[in-house]
Formats: structure tokens, C-alpha cells, sequence
């Protein structure tokens, strides 16, 4: 019975985890994060991801990022705010429950636009939610780079460039030299559960 | 020359150059350091207040709203009050997050999280007085779109049930938006927190934020897109809210101007209330070097902005009053507003919202932390008036004299406005306890260091830039 492998090594020293999840380098600053992005992007890596503390702008472009769907959602929930609240208003006090209020007609539109308008932002607003949260992959109860203590500190003050083993163009050894060649320190190979 | 380029360089947003990580030391600080004494005290104090509320709230529950002073003459009084005075406090959370945002105004990083607590939490506040003040609170399910027993729906067409909808969705979609900005600050807690029980907590709120660029590329469009909808959220709350009166047709009410007025003094409320807030927790948490003088400046400009706007507002209700020629709304605006019985609230109003803030003209009162907390007191308390005067002293004296009368709080009115007082602080306290309340990777992003196109914040001393955009 083999002993349990780490789920983390640095490259350089230890065994290599038995089911390799990706190799991960560390770097000092936004400025070398995005000069590297940009190199990782140019030679063709499509499994990869950058990891920062904040907001950097103009990364999505360095990493070839295309531009976020969210807005799709966006407009499908007001959409169906729209629609929903329109029919609910509809049915219910033309059809089903017709009130004579000052002589104001069933149907009397722009009455019904103040909530028309509130239930279409109300939907798009859970609808970008949810859109978001979909296109994140969240929520997420465990990852595997959370077994790498050192990636803690991607919310805190480390810039992080992943290059995961499932990417077509994985290759143990050249990917993690082109990721020390780019100025990333701290390589590790970050394993996987069984 | 020389003169003119200092004048245009900006103050950075973060003075001092402090790096990203002094940013998140000093806010999760808040949250690490053990609890400040002051903190108990001041939450004992909110504690005991809200409770003044519940009392109210439970006595007029269980007896009916004849206890507070409301009559035939004056149906709306103090309820209704409370809740426009809270509910615009709760405007100037979501223009500064909102608003401040699409405007790429990004100093507002600094206080957006702070505002949008705010207004959570006064929006909680101003939903309690149309939930009770219906009187049975049992039955205030016939408020939603669903039919009665009697198989009655409600009527679509009338302001009041807009204004149900516009309240709920007020308040859903600005937790959202707070929700939203929490994410990854709730991430960076997680990584960082000792405490088990709170690393627990955190790591439930963030969802599993990883802060990979492909999420943050979705939750940046995310945010956009939460501000464009809480924009307009803005503006259709604010607009409802004052057709409930504008679409009545007693005098004093029956007024197109009550959008822009309501809007405006909706944000002119909720300035002061931030800066009442700022003040004193920058001081407290040593957060100077965040929330900078240049906030509470600008925080200060927008309160007299409104300022003037409101003047405005109140002159031109008097034009039109006059040019309209209708006798009955003449009457309301120079005869009863002025001299009638409730002519010294008017009057205090008008030096508290149109004379006081104009100190803030002088930039060394904007720039003076106290001095500012002080003058925001009085437009506070005139926003209140404010109210007070459109809603009371119009309907209290209507069309027939033979049904004119006076509205007296009695102290049922008086306990629960308190209590609310209490139920807002106490919220924000335990918010500025458990939550980051700034947005720190907002501020990390607008450090001149974040920006990859900049020479690493190397600054030398002296260098006012802050490095960006040289």
C-alpha cells in the first residue's frame, strides 16, 4: 500500500501528485501578471486562468477573453419581467377581477407601467445574478487549488497564472519552463483527488 | 503656470501610498482586532432604542392605529413621514454605488460599501411603517399581487400598490448589489480569518470566489449591469414614492414637480445621513488615510448641490402655487405652509435645508471632518421636517374648513420613530463588525499600483500624483 501522495509539490523538489490537476506560478505584480498573460495567450493555452485579488483592467484582453455573457441574462430576466408582469397585470384586472377605479378604462397602460417597470428590473437584476453566478461555476464547495496553501494569498496581495493539465498543449515539463522563463516564482504542481 | 498644474492634479485616492495589502490589513483589521470596547456600548445603546420600536410596533399591532395621533383630518402623519425620511436615505446609498460608478466617479470606492449598507438597512427601516400602519398588519398580504379570499385582486392602476412594489424591489435589488460587491471581499476573509466559526461564514457568502480572471470578467459586467438596473431603480422608487402624493388631488400634493423634488431631497437626506456615518467610523478605525478628507469634500459638495436644488424646489412650489391661481393650493402654500399652526416646522426647515449647508461654500468647513458632521445634522433633521411639513400641513387644512384639524404625535408616534433609530444603528453596527465595510478589492484596484500599464507605485516623496495617468 503506497503512502498518500501531497496534493501540492513544488516543481523542483517532491513527487509529482498522482492525478495532476495543473502547475501554478506566483507573481509579484499586476505589471508581470499581464506581460505574461499575454505571452501564455500567444502560445495557444486554452485550459489556463489568472488569479488576482482585484479587478485588473485590460486582463480579460491580455488573456483573449471574449466578452462576458452576463449581459444576456441581463436582458432575458427583464425580458421575462416584462412579459410576466404584463400578463399578470393583464389577466388579472382586465380579465379575471375587472375593477371599475374612477372610471379609468381595464385596461389602462400607463398605469400599469410603474410596475411593469419594477418587476423587469427586479428580474434582471436576480437574472444577472444567477447569470453570474452560472458563468463563475459558483458556488463551490472545493477546488483543488485550495490545497495549495500559498494560493491563499490570491485574494490578498500574490498574482497567480494556472495552467491547468487538461489543456491539449499540457506538457509537464514545458509548461512549466515556460511559466519560470515568464518570471514566475514559487512553481508548484498541484494535484487532484481520486 | 506652476500654480495651474498643482491645481489640476488630482489627490490620489488613497493618500500616504499605502500598497494592497496595508488596504486589506487595515480594513479586515475592523474585523480581526477584538471587539472595541465602544462597540458594546454603542450596541447595548441601539439595542435598547430598536426595543423602544418593538414596543410600538407591538402595542399598535395589538390595539389598532388609533394609538398614534393620526385623525379624519390628517390620515397621514408621522407613519408616513418616517418612511419617505427613510426611505431617502436609503437613495443616496444606490446613487453613490450606482450612480458614482457609471459615472467611472471611482474616489466613491472608498464609501460605496458604507452607502449601500446605508441603505439596506434605512430601506428596512421605512418598510416597517406601510406594513403596520395598515392597521390589521395580519391582513397585509392583500397588499400582494395575489387574489383574496374573496377572490379580489388588487388594483394595479393605484399608486399605493406601486409603491408596495417599489419598496420590496428597492430592497431586494440593493442587498443584491450589496451582496454582489461582498463577494470577493467575503473571499478574502476567508483566506485570511482565524476565527472558525466566521472562516465558515465567509466561505458561504463568497460562494467559492477564487478571483480567477474569467470570474472577475463576469462579475465586473455583472456589476455593470446591477448598476445600470439600480439606476433606474433609483429613479422609479423615487417617482413612486411621490405619486403617492402627486397623483391625489389635494392641494400642497397635486404637483408635477414632486419627482425631481423627491428625488433630490431623497439623496440630500441620505449625503448627510453618510457623512454622520463616515465621520465618526474613519476616526474610530483609523481609516483617514482611506476615506480621506477629499471624500468627506466631495461628500460635502453633493449636500450643497442639493442644497440649492431643494431652495429651488421649495421657490418654485411657491411660483406655481401663485401662477396656478387655484385658490385652495394658494391657501395651503401662503396662508397655512407660512402662518398657519405649523409655520415654525416650515420655517426651521427652510433655514436647516436652505441656509445652514451653505457654509459648506468655504472649503475649509468641507474639509473639517466635525465641522461637517456637525452642519449635517441640521439638514437631516430639516429633510425630516420637510416631510413633515409637505405631508401634514397639506392635509390637515383641505378643501372644507368645517373638517379642519390638528395632528399631535402622541408618544406611541414618538417611541417607534425613535426605536427605528435604533434598529438602524444596530445594523450597522454589527455590519461594520462582521463585514468589510470598504470595498477592499475596490480600493485595490484603483491604487496606482493595480494598473498594469504604470511603473510599479515606486513614489517619491512628495509626488501628489498617486502615479496614475500621468
Amino acid at each position: 500500500m503506497s503512502e498518500k501522495l501531497p496534493l501540492f509539490s513544488p516543481v523542483d523538489a517532491g513527487p509529482v501528485p498522482k492525478r495532476l490537476y495543473a502547475v501554478g506560478a506566483e507573481f509579484a505584480n499586476p505589471k508581470e501578471l499581464y506581460a505574461a498573460a499575454e505571452k501564455v495567450r500567444d502560445k495557444g493555452f486554452r485550459g489556463w486562468d489568472c488569479y488576482t485579488p482585484y479587478y485588473i483592467h485590460g486582463l480579460d484582453q491580455a488573456m483573449g477573453l471574449k466578452k462576458s455573457l452576463v449581459g444576456l441574462f441581463t436582458f432575458a430576466g427583464g425580458l421575462a419581467g416584462l412579459t410576466g408582469g404584463f400578463l399578470l397585470i393583464t389577466i388579472s384586472s382586465v380579465f379575471i377581477y375587472p375593477m371599475d377605479a374612477q372610471g379609468k378604462p381595464y385596461f389602462s397602460l400607463p398605469g400599469f407601467v410603474p410596475i411593469l417597470d419594477l418587476l423587469m428590473i427586479l428580474l434582471s437584476a436576480i437574472m444577472s445574478i444567477v447569470g453570474m453566478t452560472m458563468l463563475c461555476m459558483l458556488p463551490r464547495l472545493h477546488h483543488p487549488l485550495w490545497e495549495w496553501p500559498a494560493f491563499h494569498r490570491a485574494t490578498h496581495d500574490k498574482f497567480f497564472i494556472v495552467i491547468e493539465a487538461n489543456d491539449p498543449k499540457f506538457n509537464e515539463k514545458s509548461s512549466v519552463d515556460l511559466l519560470r522563463e515568464l518570471g514566475g516564482t514559487n512553481l508548484t504542481f498541484i494535484g487532484e483527488e481520486e | 503656470m506652476e500654480r495651474a498644474q498643482r491645481e489640476i492634479v488630482r489627490e490620489p485616492y488613497v493618500i500616504n501610498n499605502r500598497d494592497a495589502t496595508w488596504v486589506g490589513d487595515r480594513i479586515a483589521s475592523v474585523i480581526e482586532n477584538p471587539t472595541p470596547l465602544w462597540w458594546y456600548i454603542a450596541v447595548s445603546i441601539a439595542g435598547g432604542v430598536a426595543s423602544l420600536a418593538g414596543l410600538g410596533i407591538f402595542y399598535l399591532i395589538l390595539t389598532g392605529v388609533g394609538v398614534w395621533g393620526e385623525n379624519k383630518a390628517a390620515n397621514w402623519a408621522w407613519d408616513i413621514t418616517n418612511f419617505v425620511f427613510w426611505i431617502g436615505i436609503g437613495h443616496a446609498g444606490t446613487l453613490i454605488a450606482a450612480i458614482l460608478y457609471l459615472t467611472r466617479q471611482k474616489w466613491a470606492s472608498g464609501i460605496n460599501r458604507a452607502a449601500e449598507a446605508m441603505t439596506v438597512f434605512a430601506v428596512m427601516c421605512a418598510g416597517i411603517y406601510p406594513g403596520v400602519h395598515v392597521g390589521r398588519a395580519w391582513m397585509a398580504w392583500y397588499l400582494a399581487p395575489i387574489p383574496n379570499g374573496n377572490g379580489i385582486w388588487p388594483n394595479f392602476r393605484s399608486p399605493l400598490l406601486w409603491d408596495v412594489f417599489a419598496v420590496s424591489t428597492y430592497l431586494s435589488v440593493s442587498i443584491m448589489f450589496w451582496y454582489v460587491g461582498l463577494i470577493p471581499d467575503c473571499a478574502a476573509m476567508r483566506d485570511r480569518i482565524k476565527n472558525k466559526i466566521l472562516k465558515y461564514l465567509y466561505a458561504i457568502l463568497c460562494m467559492g470566489w477564487r478571483g480567477s480572471a474569467r470570474q472577475w470578467a463576469n462579475y465586473e459586467f455583472c456589476y455593470l449591469m446591477l448598476a445600470g438596473v439600480a439606476t433606474l431603480l433609483v429613479i422609479t422608487t423615487c417617482t413612486v414614492v411621490s405619486s403617492d402624493f402627486s397623483t391625489s388631488v389635494v392641494p400642497g400634493w397635486h404637483g408635477t414637480i414632486f419627482l425631481p423634488y423627491f428625488g433630490v431631497g431623497a439623496i440630500y437626506g441620505g449625503f448627510c445621513m453618510l457623512i454622520t456615518l463616515l465621520v465618526p467610523l474613519r476616526e474610530l478605525y483609523k481609516l483617514r488615510d482611506i476615506i480621506t478628507l477629499r471624500h468627506i469634500d466631495l461628500c460635502c459638495r453633493f449636500v450643497l448641490l442639493m442644497a440649492m436644488l431643494i431652495s429651488y424646489i421649495y421657490l418654485m412650489e411657491f411660483f406655481v402655487a401663485y401662477v396656478g391661481g387655484n385658490p385652495n393650493e394658494r391657501f395651503t402654500f401662503y396662508s397655512d405652509r407660512i402662518f398657519g399652526p405649523y409655520g415654525s416646522t416650515w420655517l426651521c426647515m427652510l433655514i436647516f435645508n436652505s441656509f445652514i449647508p451653505m457654509l459648506f461654500w468655504s472649503k475649509k468647513i468641507r474639509r473639517n471632518p466635525w465641522a461637517a458632521f456637525g452642519i449635517v445634522i441640521f439638514p437631516s433633521i430639516g429633510m425630516w421636517l420637510e416631510r413633515f411639513v409637505i405631508i401634514v400641513s397639506s392635509v390637515h387644512r383641505d378643501f372644507l374648513p368645517s373638517s379642519w384639524g390638528m395632528f399631535y404625535p402622541t408618544y406611541v408616534d414618538v417611541l417607534t420613530f425613535t426605536g427605528t433609530f435604533g434598529i438602524f444603528f444596530l445594523m450597522y453596527l454589527l455590519f461594520i463588525r462582521f463585514l468589510p465595510m470598504i470595498a477592499i478589492a475596490e480600493i485595490r484596484s484603483i491604487l496606482p499600483a493595480a494598473n498594469p500599464h504604470n511603473p510599479p507605485a515606486v513614489i517619491k516623496d512628495g509626488d501628489k500624483s498617486g502615479g496614475h495617468h500621468v
